[in-house]
């Protein structure tokens, strides 16, 4: 018998949301690539909420896109609704966020991909990595000691190629428990892809197993709304890619609703608790913090007498309602029973069950930042697979996977974003740097200059790195240098433009409820005034150009806040003198023996590509930073 | 903004002599100059060429003077640390040293970690490689010891002090974080004027905690003198003697002092940090047994030990205890009571010591009697003696790490009048959110505690959010 054997560059396994990305961006750039799945119509699967952005997620979104990935532009066309959250507060923590046409969004990636030139879609299960190992390489900076040549699949046939992405979700072993009831599959019931893990193993790889949970769907048709509070979207839909037209996206929204528990709810949760596998033990699996199942909320938060619940629906085309902020383990019989106790569920039908699902992943400290294994070459991964949750978070790390992936196979420096160029960086430094004993969710609190790592400003930051990649057009990208000219000419001339005392500006100032001046002041000195703004000054401002929407909002946050901007520089400047010192990969900590043990320990553990990373390592002291520093300059003198 | 000159006393820190403050940096000379007025009060630092030293003076900021001082200016790269450097020689004295070191800090620099000279001269190639080793170790011994004696140092009440504004601001963190990121569950409305009245009353107990550690009671500076003997051997009587008051009770009674008791004393510009403690014997009541186990533990920490001997009563296993615990600590031994008939004399002493441990770490024996005030000057003069020969000194580490903790104070309170000025401002939340984060870090400088998870833990453990 003879089996099937290809030749390709790439082979991507998993068609999520990272594994889209990673297997586009691998495509673009040339790459002959295979993305596997094990059911076609499940591609960019959302198989729980709804919805694409949020908060921090909605600037992951902004980011791939202004990179070249596809997640902005996809939900721009099968979005249903979509709002701005945070709109009141600062212009940092300002996050889109759309509900999505589920089916829509899944079939619009589809065609995507089916359209993408080098890309080929294969049904089938990977269940072995083949790779060859290797004495000595001759890079100096590489410690691997294996490198992959190739995967097999389910039926036995065998794909050779130089790279392979790793984009599993949450199918490895998967399990999904219903209270008693335990299914051996994938999310909604899918193939779960029991192989994959022990290949894994065999190759060395540390393995950890996560849970997630999401709510039940109901019958649309059995809920009684009015009894909820009715959720709009936003009038003047904002899209999440640069490249959408605004007007393409001014549609008419479908609506959510919102009602809430009551203390009936809990109280039939606090009876059914030993029924819950997690609170009887039978999950193994540590979940996010993030996410709490409902039987969570009402345990950790007793006190609380309700909490709120979303119902949204799952698209245009199905009745099908997600309810959000309820997501369970608990049995069927329970699950109804709660639900039902919720005004306008008091008559609801369920329609799929909510479960909890547990599943294979690594421990991410296995990858350099370029989400690259440090033990084998040419081995990638992202999304859930490296322990983190969210659509989003997964589409990110799948974009820069496949970015590296190529960038290797081309013999081109990768690419690494830091801390202060993306949140997409924060996401990717944390997971490779800290003990994560959860599945990681992006928040904004993690990013340390979220002031410079802006929705609004995305494609300022990033755009650049993703059309010198390939993944940005020409004439996009020189769209971005315009748009930043103008930006940067307007804020000058606002800088010089000055205000005299005359009367007239005097009673402006005053009707605005501002104080009059004492002597002359620029514009943008008066910008910086909480009750003035570019639009109201307008009025006193004669020469002003016509300028684009988008290139006002810079200028207005960039003179606004400029105070605080700067002293984020500043940081960000210090903050980078430490990452661009570089560790070589073959040092060896045992030689260094002023380190504590703890820090020593940890350091070959994590084997940390900067001196800033080594530091954000927990048990790593600024102590033996100095040290580290010091045998540093040792160390390269003596190898010079 | 700081910026990276770093500065710190550069002499051991003891009351003779010259003292030196070292400034390393780029802004060296810059941020001398601030403080530094020459006799005419004209020439500006910045005009001396390299390697002189000038006669001047240290000013305030209203320019009352400080300190007569000579001033040396080296420029890079002919220094220690290869940067630019200046060195203030002053009249020693801590107080000056520290008054100096901290004008110095005000005007921009910041205190060096420990070994930070030593690691930047290796860094900019001024000390030889095969010294790496050897810089390695310094740098993490000297760290290692501040660690310790930050927190050894640390006064219970000021540890929990900073750890409770440390929760208090960790608390609003939260709050603001988790309403950024789940606004839907929950809302920050009314939140300006709660967080106004939170952030003035953390700025309020901050500045409590700056003047008292002008002074010096956030650390217990000065060397660690600790008091044993036998219940009613007179400690307390001594102690009292020393200060010149009455503060530790004193009765007939044995075991009246039941916890220790600790002083600031001052012997001719030396602080001696004393502690007396509960009587050493073995006891059944409760609370005695907690005074008991207290004293050998401080003890354990003391630089100095003053044990106080009844001459008049009968040597015991208390008293052998007694040698045992102090065995390896420098000790003066005070034949008390000797205005009464002596059963035990400096020779009968000398020998149990010999018997019991191998090592003599006995500075002196001195015949005392706390009642009639006799011996006492020969204790202080021997006490003077011993700091002035070096065979007690003060802890460099401890008094730098004070003027660290103070450092960090300042800059929480910086921080926490930012977010007040931003709430006046009517800035949005994520601004001032950044503010409390460095208030939040500072304060953990202090106590040794790293930022790390704390703040998502917290978002998670008091607030209920997510789908």
């Amino acid at each position: 018998m003879s089996e099937i054997r290809e030749k390709v560059d790439v082979c991507v396994v998993g068609a999520g949301h990272a594994g889209c990305e990673a297997a586009l961006a691998c495509a673009r750039l040339g790459l002959e690539t295979v993305i596997f799945t094990v059911s076609v119509d499940s591609i960019a699967l959302m198989p729980c909420n709804p919805n694409v952005g949020g908060t921090s997620k909605g600037h992951l979104v902004r980011e791939i896109d202004a990179l070249g990935g596809e997640m902005g532009k996809n939900i721009d066309k099968t979005f249903i609704q979509s709002k701005m959250l945070n709109k009141s507060k600062g212009p940092a923590v300002h996050s889109l966020r759309a509900q999505a046409d589920k089916a829509d969004y899944s079939r619009a990636m589809r065609k995507v991909l089916e359209n993408q030139e080098h890309l080929t879609i294969k049904q089938a299960e990977v269940c072995e990595l083949i790779w060859e190992t290797f004495d000595s390489f001759s890079e100096s900076d590489c410690i691997a000691t294996k490198k992959i040549t190739g995967v097999k699949t389910f039926t036995g046939a065998v794909y050779e190629c130089k790279a392979v992405i790793l984009c599993t979700g949450t199918y490895l072993k998967a399990r999904c428990l219903c209270g008693e009831a335990i299914t051996y599959t994938g999310p909604n019931g899918l193939q779960a892809a029991n192989h994959l893990t022990d290949s894994l193993l065999d190759l060395g790889i540390e393995i950890q197993r996560f849970k997630t949970g999401t709510p039940a769907r109901m019958d649309g048709n059995t809920i009684d709304y009015s009894k909820m509070e009715e959720q709009f979207g936003d009038e003047r839909v904002v899209p999440f890619s640069f490249s959408t037209n605004p007007e393409d996206v001014q549609i008419d929204q479908a609506s959510c609703w919102l009602t809430y528990t009551n203390e009936k709810t809990h109280e039939i949760i606090r009876a059914n608790l030993d029924r819950s596998p997690i609170y009887a033990g039978i999950i193994e699996g540590t979940g996010p913090r993030y996410c709490p199942s409902i039987e969570d909320k009402v345990v950790k938060f007793a006190d609380k007498e309700r909490h709120q619940v979303f119902i949204e629906p799952e698209g245009l085309h199905t009745n099908e309602m997600y309810v959000g902020g309820m997501s369970s383990s608990l049995p069927e019989d329970v699950q109804l029973a709660m639900y039902r106790t919720v005004p306008g569920l008091e008559n609801c039908k369920i329609v799929r069950n909510a479960y909890a699902i547990e599943y294979d992943c690594i421990n991410p400290r296995q990858l350099y930042p370029t989400l690259e294994f440090k033990d084998v070459k040419g081995l990638f991964s992202g999304g859930q697979f490296n322990g983190s949750s969210g659509y989003e978070e997964a589409a990110a790390q799948g974009l820069i996977a496949g970015m590296n992936a190529a960038l290797t196979i081309f013999g081109k420096e990768t690419i690494v974003l830091d801390r202060s160029q993306a949140y997409i960086g924060v996401l990717i430094d944390d997971l490779v740097t800290k003990d994560n004993l959860e599945p990681y969710r992006m928040m904004t609190s993690r990013a340390e200059y979220r002031l410079l790592l802006r929705q609004d400003n995305a494609d300022l930051r990033l755009r650049k790195i993703g059309y010198e990649i390939g993944l940005v057009p020409k004439e996009v990208y020189e769209a971005t240098v315009r748009k930043k000219q103008l930006i940067d000419e307007e804020i000058e001339r606002l800088k010089n433009t000055v205000i005299g005392a005359a009367k007239e500006n005097q009673e402006f100032l005053i009707s605005h409820g501002s104080a009059a001046l004492k002597t002359a002041a620029t514009l943008a000195e008066l910008m910086c005034r909480p009750e003035l703004s570019y639009e109201i000054l307008s009025e006193i401002d004669l020469n002003r150009k016509l300028l684009p929407d988008d290139v006002i909002e810079q200028v207005e946050i960039e003179v606004k806040y400029e105070g605080y901007i700067e002293r984020q520089y500043r940081q960000v400047e210090q903050y980078k003198k430490m990452e661009k010192k570089r560790i070589p990969a073959d040092l060896d900590y045992h030689d260094i023996s002023s380190l504590r043990l703890e820090a020593r320990q940890k350091l070959i553990a994590y084997k940390p590509v900067s001196v800033g990373q080594a530091s954000r390592i927990s048990g790593v002291s600024p102590a033996d930073i100095s040290v580290l520093l010091v045998y540093l300059e040792h160390y390269n003198m003596h190898n010079k | 903004m700081k910026t990276d000159t770093i500065a710190a006393i550069a002499t051991a820190i003891s009351e003779s002599g010259i003292g030196i403050i070292r400034v390393s940096g780029e802004d060296a000379v810059i941020i001398a100059d601030k403080i530094y007025r020459n006799s005419k009060h004209k020439k500006s630092l910045l005009k001396y060429d390299s390697h002189t030293i000038h006669y001047g003076f240290i000013v305030e900021e209203d320019e009352t003077i400080v300190d007569e001082v000579m001033i040396s200016v080296m420029m890079a790269p002919r220094s220690y640390t290869t940067e630019n450097t200046v060195e203030i020689n002053c009249h020693g004295g801590i107080l000056m040293m520290r008054k100096i070191l901290e004008l110095i800090l005000k005007a921009g620099a910041r205190i060096a970690e420990p070994g930070e000279f030593t690691k930047r001269a290796f860094l900019n190639g001024r000390i030889d490689l095969s010294k790496a080793e050897a810089v390695m170790d310094i740098i993490q011994a000297k760290n290692e010891f501040a660690l310790q004696s930050s927190v050894k140092q640390l006064e219970g009440s000021v540890s929990n002090k900073i750890k409770n504004l440390r929760q208090e601001i960790l608390y609003e963190i939260a709050f603001i974080e988790s309403a950024l990121d789940d606004p839907e569950h929950i809302s920050l409305e009314g939140y300006h004027d709660r967080l106004t009245v939170k952030a003035n009353h953390i700025i309020n107990e901050l500045g409590k905690l700056l003047d008292s550690a002008d002074n010096g009671k956030i650390l217990k500076e000065g060397i660690c003198t600790v008091i044993v003997g036998k219940p009613n051997a007179g400690k307390s009587s001594l102690l009292n003697l020393l200060i010149g008051e009455e503060k530790a009770i004193v009765t007939d009674i044995a075991g009246t002092t039941r916890d220790a008791l600790e002083e600031f004393i001052n012997l001719d510009g030396i602080t001696l940090n004393i502690f007396d403690t509960a009587g050493i014997r073995n006891t059944d009541d409760q609370v005695e047994k907690i005074g008991v186990e207290r004293a050998r533990r401080i003890s354990s920490d003391a630089d100095l030990i003053l044990y106080v001997v009844d001459a008049s009563t009968q040597f015991d296993e208390s008293d052998e205890d007694i040698i045992r615990m102090i065995q390896d600590k420098k000790s003066i031994i005070l034949l008390n009571k000797s205005d009464l008939d002596e059963v035990v004399d400096e020779k009968f002493i000398l020998d149990k010591i010999k018997k019991i441990s191998n090592r003599d770490n006995v500075y002196r024996i001195i015949k005392t009697s706390a009642k009639e005030d006799k011996g006492i000057e020969m204790l202080t003069d021997s006490i003077k003696e011993m700091f002035f020969h070096g065979s007690i000194s003060y802890n460099d580490e401890i008094y730098i790490t004070n003027m660290r903790h103070k450092e960090e104070i300042r800059d929480a309170k910086e921080s926490m009048l930012q977010v007040v000025n931003s709430l006046e401002m009517d800035m949005p939340e994520d601004f001032y959110s950044i503010d409390l984060m460095s208030a939040y870090s500072s304060l953990g400088m202090i106590i040794g505690e790293e930022v790390g998870d704390d703040l998502v833990n917290e978002i998670f453990s008091k607030f209920c959010m997510g789908k």
